[in-house]
């Protein structure tokens, strides 16, 4: 059997599906659609030739720059949002009373589909009879904002239901990396007199580090590519306000009818998306792991 | 040994298992039916949302495929947006089915520009078909004088209101503008929300922009010439629509935080009594009058007016509106002349039976006495025979990347971001850049 196995004929004809539906379904449409960013084209007729001419519109079109900003700023957002899920890990991991039944509430916006929260959370953002104004209005503000229609407003006002979505991912994440830390360590730490705060920070933390670095990865990386939440919420309006590069790139194929224009945007998506993970993790390395 | 043997078997077999599979998606499908030749139809109107539509094309076309032995026709029913993506790709493969729909004007150019949609000439010069449509809605469906689609409804539109709330507060349907901003102010003084408008879908409030301009544009149709082109963005008319659209917005005639209400959401506000008067087209008439899930109570207590006088200016037959969807047939189809027979059968059966049985206004011509329907239905029917002009909805008339910036712009314009002037120039400037 293991002489079977270490064939390197069998090896590579057992790899090959896999290898095959990663070519297609992944590689030659990253392939294509940086060939059709090289094209004047509406989706339907002729193709033409036009070289970097969308690359270089890409670079002076403001409404992209501004997509990418949101889209940056989420990232931000995600990244910060990180400590906050470590901290509600830390309290569920510490032995609190009911952490199970917590650990259960956390993760119920993860099972919903993002519409089903896009649809829920536009019925409490609803200015007139939504739960946030109708909560605000009780407490004697006169003019709650319209948090969706506000162009200052909206993008931060889309940015919590996705922190919301996700705070179950990574609390899960966290509560299991906190579980795997040896218990003789931080009996240990109590001998010497640490407090409770004193071991979060200078034991615990250290100790997932390693997971803490992937969630940053997954965290910004993820909402550079967002999209779903927002288009069902805004579709990235009123007149651009809640626009990032995702949904921008969409708008641009399948509303414009510019296919050539909106294959360019999603590629500078990838090429930047891969150039801020390649500085994350170089920002992140370190040589010497921790060992329990 | 044997056990290699075996596993190299295996392994044969597991390929070959794969290659059949990846082979096996391409089959002749018009060799199979021998004499009789398939039409393939796709269309929009799933029978979840549209239940009286999905019946009605149903019933054509068992009619059909009766009395037109030899001809069968296969149906592909899609939701709206996913019929539009899916018919962007069918097309780019080449692959769009024999009979299928397209809305009209700057929708439709890129079909036709590419070769993809056949030209139905030929089926409106017979049995002179082009007599039996509503004047103007083929032209929507028209590329440089030949028709590319048949269009299957007509829509215009018109203030619907709540005429228990207007009796409560003494209010009559305003002819004026300035009866409409009094009617909105003392249904601000009594806490009750004016308009009833889901901004986030940008076309709605595009349809007060073009009312605004149509009343002040007078006679000409200064909006649709500064679209084509024979005529400027900056005519005054179109500035002055502007300014009054803000001016409609700062004297609160609106339900708040509009620009992110979707329209169903704002529909439904019209519809719970919550909002006074909402501007929608004729494709909304079934909730008002045959809807039998709307209680019956509200449906009794809808009126409509239509759009006030500006400035002393404006035709009250003249229409904001246009055709929906239409029947295009595809350029590259192996069944061509059986898709137009097809075709033409269907917008003949199409009118009656769209207004008795689904409670849509139709593009060809019908005759509303003749038939038992309910009274707004006849109202607006009438209104249809009066009809001095239609203007064909903005978002519709301009090529697609033109009506996004539009309606980009319409949203920045109610929300207060752009002046009036800025509003102009914009539209000015992307409409000159298509030239």
């Amino acid at each position: 059997m293991d002489k079977v196995m270490s064939n390197k004929w069998i090896i590579t004809l057992y790899i090959l599906p896999a290898l095959l539906f990663i070519a297609v379904l992944i590689v030659i449409p990253l392939l294509l659609s940086g060939y059709f960013g090289l094209m004047d084209w509406d989706g339907i007729g002729a193709m033409q030739f036009i070289g970097l001419d969308n690359y270089i519109t890409a670079m002076q079109d403001s409404k992209f720059w501004e997509s990418t900003l949101h889209s940056f700023l989420l990232a931000i957002f995600s990244a910060l949002s990180l400590l906050l899920y470590l901290v509600v890990a830390l309290i569920l991991a510490s032995k609190i009373k009911g952490a199970n039944f917590l650990k259960k509430i956390y993760l119920i916006p993860m099972l919903l589909s993002s519409v089903a929260i896009a649809q829920l959370w536009i019925k409490v953002y609803n200015p007139s009879n939504g739960m946030l104004n109708s909560i605000l209005t009780s407490l004697g503000v006169e003019n709650p904002p319209a948090w969706l229609a506000d162009p200052n407003i909206v993008l931060y006002a889309i940015f919590i239901p996705i922190i919301w979505q996700y705070a179950g991912f990574y609390i899960l994440i966290y509560y299991a990396a906190l579980k795997n830390i040896p218990e003789s360590i931080i009996e240990a730490a109590k001998i010497d007199g640490a407090s409770p705060i004193q071991i979060a920070i200078r034991i615990k933390f250290p100790l997932i580090m390693t997971v803490f670095k992937v969630t940053i990865v997954l965290a910004i990386v993820g909402s550079l590519k967002y999209f779903d939440l927002i288009y069902v919420m805004t579709g990235g309006g009123p007149n651009g306000a809640s626009e990032v590069m995702a949904s921008y790139m969409y708008k641009l194929a399948f509303s414009s009818y510019d296919f050539g224009y909106g294959s360019a945007i999603g590629f500078l998506l990838l090429i930047i998306t891969l150039i801020v993970t390649f500085i994350i993790r170089k920002a992140t390395e370190t040589k010497d792991t921790i060992q329990y | 040994m044997k056990m290699k043997k075996a596993f190299t078997v295996l392994t044969f077999v597991l390929i070959c298992c794969l290659l059949m599979v990846a082979c096996s998606g391409e089959e002749d499908e018009n060799s199979a039916s021998g004499d009789s030749k398939t039409v393939k139809f796709m269309h929009l109107w799933p029978e979840g949302s549209s239940a009286q539509h999905y019946k009605v094309v149903n019933q054509i076309i068992e009619d059909f495929e009766t009395e037109n032995e030899g001809i069968d026709i296969e149906l592909e029913v899609l939701s709206n947006e996913q019929y539009k993506e899916k018919i962007k790709v069918q097309s780019t493969s080449n692959e769009l089915p024999d009979v299928g729909m397209t809305w009209a004007a700057g929708y439709m150019e890129p079909f036709v520009d590419g070769n993809m949609f056949a030209s139905l000439d030929d089926i409106l010069e017979e049995d002179n078909l082009s007599e039996e449509f509503v004047a103007g809605t083929t032209d929507a469906f028209s590329i440089d004088d030949t028709a590319y689609g048949l269009p299957l409804e007509l829509n215009i539109s018109s203030i619907y209101y709540n005429k228990a709330i207007f009796d409560e507060y003494g209010l009559e349907e305003p002819t004026t503008l300035d009866e409409f901003n009094q009617v909105v102010d003392t249904l601000n003084e009594n806490d009750v929300i004016p308009v009833a408008l889901g901004n986030r879908d940008a076309w709605t409030g595009s349809m007060w922009y073009m009312y605004l301009a149509n009343r002040l544009g007078g006679d000409e149709d200064v909006l649709t010439s500064a679209i084509d082109r024979s005529g400027s963005f900056e005519d005054p008319a179109l500035l002055k629509a502007a300014e009054h659209l803000q001016g409609l917005v700062n004297d609160n005639s609106f339900v708040s935080g509009f620009n992110g209400l979707a329209d169903q959401e704002a529909k439904s506000m019209f519809m719970e009594s919550q909002a006074a008067m909402y501007l929608i087209a004729t494709w909304d008439l079934p909730n008002y009058t045959t809807n039998e899930d709307v209680p019956q109570e509200f449906r009794d207590s809808v009126g409509y007016f239509p759009f006030p006088q500006v400035d002393g200016s404006g035709d009250f037959n003249s229409y904001v509106g246009g055709p929906g969807v239409g029947l295009f047939v595809s350029e590259n189809s192996e069944v061509k002349e059986e898709a137009k027979t097809f075709v033409s059968y269907f917008v003949k059966e199409w009118g009656e039976r769209a207004v008795t049985e689904v409670g849509i206004i139709p593009a060809t011509k019908i005759d509303g006495e003749a038939l038992d329907l309910p009274e707004l239905y006849v109202e607006v029917l009438d209104d249809l025979n009066n009809a001095s002009n239609i203007t064909l909805y903005a978002d519709v008339q301009m090529s697609a990347s033109a009506a996004q910036v539009h309606l980009d712009m319409i949203q920045a314009l109610f929300g207060g971001e752009i002046t009036p002037e800025e509003f102009v120039k914009t539209h000015e400037e992307t409409l000159a850049n298509e030239e």
